[in-house]
C-alpha cells in the first residue's frame, strides 16, 4: 500500500510541475516536450487506476501522433520567444474565466462524488470483475453507446475531410510525376537515334 | 525488507533481459554489415575475432575513447537527451516480449499496445536530436523523420487489427498461442508484406532511410553527434529493428512454436526457435538494405497514405466480415 502511494504521489507530483512549466518556460519547444511529460505522467497515472487500455490510448494517441504534430508547428516557428510571448497580458483575463470555469466543474463534480450510488444504480451495465479493462470497455462501446460512438467517429472524419478540402489547392503551373508513367516507360518510347549531319544538326521535337 | 526483494528480483530479471539484447544487437550489426558484404562481393568486416565476430566491440571502443562534441549554439540539454531517449525506449519495449510461454519479464494485458505505444514515441529521439542541433541539415532529416514515422504508425496499427481480430486478445502470449493451428502469415500474407515494409520504414532502414539520406543531408540528424552519443543512436536503431523482427515473429510467424507440432521440430525450446525466426526476419532486413534503392521522399509519403493505408483498412473490413460471417471470430 505505501509502496502505491509513494508511486502516486510521485507522478502526480510530475504531472503538476511538468504542467505548471507548460506555461512557466521560456522556451516554447521546452513547453512542448513539457507537455508530452505531462501526457505521459497522466497515463501512468491512468495505468496505476488499473485503466491500462486507456493509458496506453493516451500514450500511443495523444503522446505519439497529436504532440508530434504539435512539436512539429512549433520548431518551425520564429526562434524570437519573447515576441511570440507579447501577447500575454492581453489574453490573461480569458485565460482566467477558463481556468475559473474549469475549476467549478471539478467543484461540481467532486461535490456530485457523494451521489455516484444514484447514477450507478439507473445504468443498466453489469459489471463483471473477472474481464479486463479492455474487454469491458469493448463491450459498453460496442453495446449500449454503440451510437454515440458511431457518430463521434463520424465527427471527426468530417473535421478531417474539412480540414483537408480547405487547405487542398492544385497547383497548375508545376510539373507532376506520375509514378506508373514513370515506370512503364521503355527504351524504345525515349531514345531514338538520329544521324546528325555535321554542321547542320538536327531538330528535336518534344 | 519484501518491497526490497521484489526489487532486486525484478532488478535482476531486467538485467538477463538487456545484456542478451544489447550483446545481440551487437552481433547483428556484425550479421548485417556481413550480408551486405556478402551481396556486394565484397568480404565484410572479418578481421577482429573469428570471423570478424568482434567488430562491433571494436567500434564501440573506439566510440567510447572518442571526444563527445556538443556544438556551441545547440540546446544542450535536449542534445544529451536525445541519443538518451532513443536507445532506452529501443530497450524499454522488450519488456514485453514473449520468448516462450513462461520466459517473459511482464506478462501485461495490453502487451501489444505497450510495444506500438513505446515505439511510436521513438520519434521524439529523432526530433529532439534534429530541433537541439540547431543546424540545417539535421533539422531537415528530423523533419522528414517525424512525417515518415507517423504516417507508417498509421498502417502498422491498421495490421496489428487484423491480428488483433484473428487473435481476440491484446496479451502477446495469446496471440502466440492463438496461432498453434495456423500462423497468422498463411491467412493474412499480404498483411505480413506490408507489414515488413512498414516495420522498415518504421526503424528508418533503407530503402527508406530518409532522415539520414547521406547524399542530400549529410547525415541527416545524427550530423552534429559524436562519439559515445552518436554509438547511442546507432544500437537504438539496431536494437529497434531488431524489436520490428521479434514484433513481425510475434504477430505473424507463431513466436516460438515450432512450424510443425511433431517430434524433431517440437523437442527443439521455444526460445531458440523465436531467435530463429528473428534472425529469419533480419535477414530479409539486410537483404533489402543491400538490394533495394532508395525511395524518393515523395514516393514514400504516396508508399505509406495512398497504398498502404486504404489497403490495410479494406483488410481489416475483409477479415471482420470473413470472421463473422464464417463464425470464425475468437470467444
Amino acid at each position: 500500500m505505501i509502496a502505491h502511494a509513494i508511486i502516486f504521489y510521485f507522478l502526480s507530483t510530475i504531472t503538476i510541475l511538468s504542467t505548471i512549466m507548460v506555461i512557466a518556460s521560456r522556451n516554447t519547444v521546452h513547453s512542448v516536450f513539457f507537455l508530452i511529460l505531462d501526457f505521459v505522467s497522466a497515463a501512468c497515472l491512468f495505468i496505476m487506476l488499473g485503466a491500462e487500455f486507456v493509458g496506453m490510448i493516451l500514450l500511443i494517441v495523444y503522446v505519439g501522433a497529436v504532440a508530434v504534430l504539435f512539436l512539429f508547428v512549433v520548431m518551425m516557428l520564429e526562434g524570437n520567444f519573447e515576441k511570440i510571448k507579447q501577447g500575454f497580458l492581453q489574453y490573461l483575463p480569458i485565460g482566467f474565466f477558463i481556468g475559473i470555469v474549469i475549476f467549478l466543474e471539478l467543484i461540481v463534480v467532486i461535490g456530485g462524488w457523494q451521489y455516484k450510488s444514484e447514477f450507478i444504480g439507473t445504468s443498466k451495465i453489469i459489471y463483471n470483475a473477472n474481464e479486463t479493462n479492455t474487454e469491458q470497455l469493448g463491450k459498453l462501446i460496442y453495446t449500449d453507446f454503440f451510437l454515440p460512438f458511431q457518430i463521434s467517429g463520424l465527427v471527426l472524419l468530417v473535421a478531417m475531410i474539412g480540414a483537408i478540402l480547405l487547405t487542398f489547392r492544385r497547383r497548375t503551373n508545376m510539373k507532376r510525376q506520375d509514378m506508373v508513367k514513370q515506370s512503364s516507360r521503355e527504351r524504345v518510347d525515349s531514345i531514338s537515334s538520329v544521324d546528325a549531319e555535321i554542321n547542320k544538326g538536327v531538330k528535336i521535337n518534344d | 525488507m519484501d518491497y526490497a526483494i521484489y526489487f532486486f528480483n525484478d532488478l535482476l530479471k531486467i538485467f538477463a533481459l538487456v545484456i542478451p539484447v544489447l550483446i545481440s544487437v551487437a552481433m547483428i550489426v556484425w550479421v548485417d554489415r556481413r550480408v551486405w558484404g556478402a551481396v556486394q562481393l565484397r568480404k565484410g568486416p572479418n578481421v577482429v575475432g573469428p570471423f570478424g565476430l568482434f567488430q562491433t566491440l571494436a567500434d564501440a571502443l573506439k566510440y567510447i575513447f572518442k571526444e563527445v562534441i556538443i556544438p556551441v549554439r545547440a540546446n544542450k540539454v535536449i542534445f544529451v537527451i536525445a541519443p538518451i531517449v532513443t536507445m532506452s525506449l529501443a530497450l524499454v519495449s522488450w519488456a514485453v516480449i514473449p520468448f516462450s510461454e513462461t520466459l517473459v519479464v511482464a506478462d501485461i494485458n495490453v502487451g501489444i499496445l505497450y510495444i506500438f505505444a513505446v515505439s511510436s514515441l521513438g520519434v521524439y529521439g529523432i526530433i529532439m536530436a534534429g530541433w537541439a542541433s540547431n543546424s540545417k541539415y539535421p533539422f531537415l532529416g528530423a523533419l522528414r523523420s517525424a512525417a515518415q514515422m507517423v504516417s507508417y504508425e498509421v498502417s502498422i496499427g491498421l495490421i496489428i487489427i487484423n491480428v488483433l481480430l484473428c487473435a481476440g486478445s491484446l496479451n502477446l502470449k495469446d496471440i502466440v498461442l492463438a496461432q498453434k493451428n495456423i500462423w497468422f502469415a498463411i491467412p493474412l500474407f499480404p498483411m505480413f508484406v506490408i507489414f515488413f515494409i512498414s516495420a522498415l520504414a518504421e526503424t528508418n532502414r533503407p530503402p527508406f532511410d530518409l532522415p539520414e539520406a547521406e547524399a542530400e543531408l549529410v547525415a541527416g540528424y545524427q550530423t552534429e553527434y559524436s562519439g559515445m552519443m552518436y554509438a547511442l543512436f546507432w544500437l537504438g536503431e539496431y536494437a529497434n529493428i531488431l524489436l520490428m523482427c521479434a514484433l513481425g515473429t510475434i504477430l505473424f510467424l507463431g513466436g516460438w512454436l515450432s512450424p510443425i507440432d511433431v517430434y524433431p521440430f517440437n523437442a527443439i525450446p521455444g526460445p531458440i526457435w523465436f531467435i530463429f525466426k528473428i534472425l529469419l526476419l533480419f535477414f530479409l532486413f539486410a537483404m533489402v538494405k543491400a538490394i533495394v534503392p532508395r525511395y524518393r521522399y515523395d514516393q514514400l509519403m504516396r508508399l505509406g497514405w495512398k497504398i498502404f493505408l486504404p489497403f490495410s483498412l479494406f483488410w481489416v473490413v475483409l477479415t471482420s466480415a470473413f470472421l463473422y460471417f464464417f463464425n470464425l471470430l475468437p470467444a
